[in-house]
């Protein structure tokens, strides 16, 4: 109990962190909001041309699938996120290590609360305006809810661990601008969050099966609007934690080996 | 020469085109230093146009026709929609860090220098590497136009070549204009992308795709159908969807300067409307 409470003390803290930007967050809103309109009318009008289903989405399926993608951006940040890399760069990082706890552990409980911070400002009024444009095919037991919101936690970690592990890089090069804007570009279009993984060429859709960015739009996508249930749901929770696993133990690898090349001057 | 030599005898300064033709050459010429990394650079703004290309391939991978579209048509679209976002994204991108000049209050300095503050935030930095996107744009061209077949005529031609121009101007307006927002919105400054990058995402299909009241919004409101799918239904001699009539494309050019003029009266109002914060 005493381990995690300095964890949850640190959740709490990156909750209110980001609830003090409240007209950002108006704005980041209306921004994925446009983009799930716009979306949507893609999807819809691939399916319309088709006359059925493409890849297992149906036309309400689609446009729920494409208005909670959405939702999920600022909820799994899957955009640009420099904060550690510019700790590295400014020598913060020295800062992060001498602390008394696991500094990996520490900035993922604060992304937690990060992520719980922009649930309500950045996801629901998302929903909200799909529900009031194209309607949301949402499902109406609670299992895929309940689920559901283990699937977006396990998504926000593994980004998170993915975002950390990529940030570290900074170790190395000292401009990482160009690293992470090609992660940004790579990982949200195999996310799922461009077009539905099962739509790509068999391809395309294998490259992206083997990368964990599925894991963080897809899959809980999926599991929210109650596409994928009952045993496959459970399966594909578990390939999100293996994934999880993975990118943890690659971001702590990637700090060990970067830490011995970091020199703190001064003091 | 003879107008150069008078000056320099009056001892009259430059003029004001030749001092921003020095600013503009050694702000190029600053961006071209570091050769390796500038090309990284280009590469990283070329990226995300073409993991769009990715999404319309995926997109046809699975129908032949998307709206009233064929591949080949839709690489056509895409290729002049991008052409012409990465030339205003290079030009006018900078406008994106206004909300950071409001803030810092650099935008103050810009206000008491003898310049127009406009022409000053577009020269502070000229991102050639953001111009990624239109080397992405060229190469779909290159490869969309052979595949269509089109009865060339000297007007098709003339508008294949303005449109990528026409697309720079109208989302160089775009720029401006959610730039001049900034003076009234400030923290809100997101709000503004949905109509910047929201509006080079809907130019790159065509207005068919859209509802009919979103199709009326991209062609009439904020027209960036006008970008990319109208001219090329022009020259395709595609009828078009209703509410978006192919031939209006012939009329891209026209719409793209009234776009910037509407644009520039936005800015001026914003200008005036902004009160500084005391720096």
């Amino acid at each position: 109990m005493s381990a995690l409470a300095p964890l949850a003390a640190l959740t709490g803290a990156g909750f209110r962190r980001y609830t003090a930007y409240r007209a950002a967050m108006i704005g980041g809103a209306f921004t994925n909001a446009v983009f799930g309109l716009l979306r949507a009318s893609v999807l819809v009008a691939t399916l319309r041309s088709r006359g059925g289903p493409v890849g297992g989405y149906d036309q309400s399926t689609a446009v729920t699938f494409a208005w909670v993608t959405q939702a999920l951006i600022a909820v799994v940040e899957m955009f640009t996120w420099n904060e550690i890399a510019q700790r590295v760069r400014t020598g913060d990082i020295a800062v992060d290590l001498s602390r008394p706890i696991d500094p990996q552990l520490a900035w993922a409980a604060a992304d937690l609360g990060r992520a719980a911070a922009v649930v309500l400002p950045r996801a629901a009024p998302i929903l909200l305006v799909g529900a009031a444009t194209t309607g949301l095919a949402l499902p109406t037991a609670a299992t895929p809810y309940l689920l559901g919101a283990v699937s977006v936690t396990l998504a926000t970690l593994l980004s998170f661990a993915c975002r950390w592990a990529v940030n570290l890089v900074a170790f190395w090069i000292v401009e990482i601008r160009g690293v992470l804007g090609f992660y940004v570009s790579v990982s949200t279009t195999l996310s799922g969050l461009v077009l539905p993984v099962t739509w790509f060429p068999p391809w395309l859709s294998a490259l992206a099966r083997a990368t964990p960015f599925p894991a963080m739009v897809q899959v809980p996508a999926d599991v929210l609007i109650g596409r994928v249930t009952g045993a496959a749901a459970l399966q594909a929770l578990g390939v999100q934690a293996l994934w999880l696993i993975a990118a943890l133990a690659l971001g702590r690898f990637v700090l060990a080996r970067g830490r011995r090349r970091l020199v703190v001057q001064g003091g | 020469m003879v107008e150069q030599a008078r000056r320099q005898r009056e001892g009259t300064p430059p003029s004001t085109a030749a001092a921003y033709r020095t600013v503009l050459a050694s702000r190029l010429r600053a961006q071209l230093q570091y050769p390796v990394s500038f090309g990284f650079d280009v590469v990283q703004a070329a990226l995300g146009f073409l993991f769009g290309l990715v999404e319309v391939l995926g997109i046809f991978h699975n129908v032949p026709v998307l709206a009233d579209l064929d591949v080949r048509a839709a690489l056509l679209v895409y290729g002049l929609a991008a052409a012409g976002f990465g030339l205003a994204n290079a030009v006018t991108g900078q406008l994106d860090t206004i909300p950071t000049y409001i803030r810092t209050g650099t935008l103050e300095t810009m206000l008491v220098r003898p310049q127009p503050v406009l022409a000053q935030i577009l020269t502070s930095d000229v991102t050639l590497r953001r111009i990624g996107a239109s080397l992405v744009g060229a190469g779909t061209l290159a490869v969309a136009l052979p595949l269509n077949h089109v009865a060339w005529t000297p007007a098709k031609v003339a508008l294949v070549v303005v449109t990528p121009l026409v697309g720079g101007l109208l989302f160089a307006a775009l720029f401006l204009a959610a730039g001049a927002l900034q003076f009234w919105l400030v923290d809100a400054a997101e709000v503004t992308s949905a109509f910047v990058y929201g509006g080079n995402y809907a130019a790159a299909y065509s207005a068919g795709v859209f509802p009919l009241p979103l199709r009326l919004f991209v062609v009439f409101a904020v027209p960036v159908s006008f970008a990319a799918y109208l001219p090329a239904a022009a020259i395709l001699g595609l009828p078009g969807p209703p509410g978006a009539p192919g031939p209006l494309g012939w009329a891209a050019p026209a719409v793209a300067l009234l776009v910037w003029f509407a644009a520039m009266r936005l800015w001026a109002l914003g200008l005036r409307h902004y009160t500084g914060a005391g720096g």
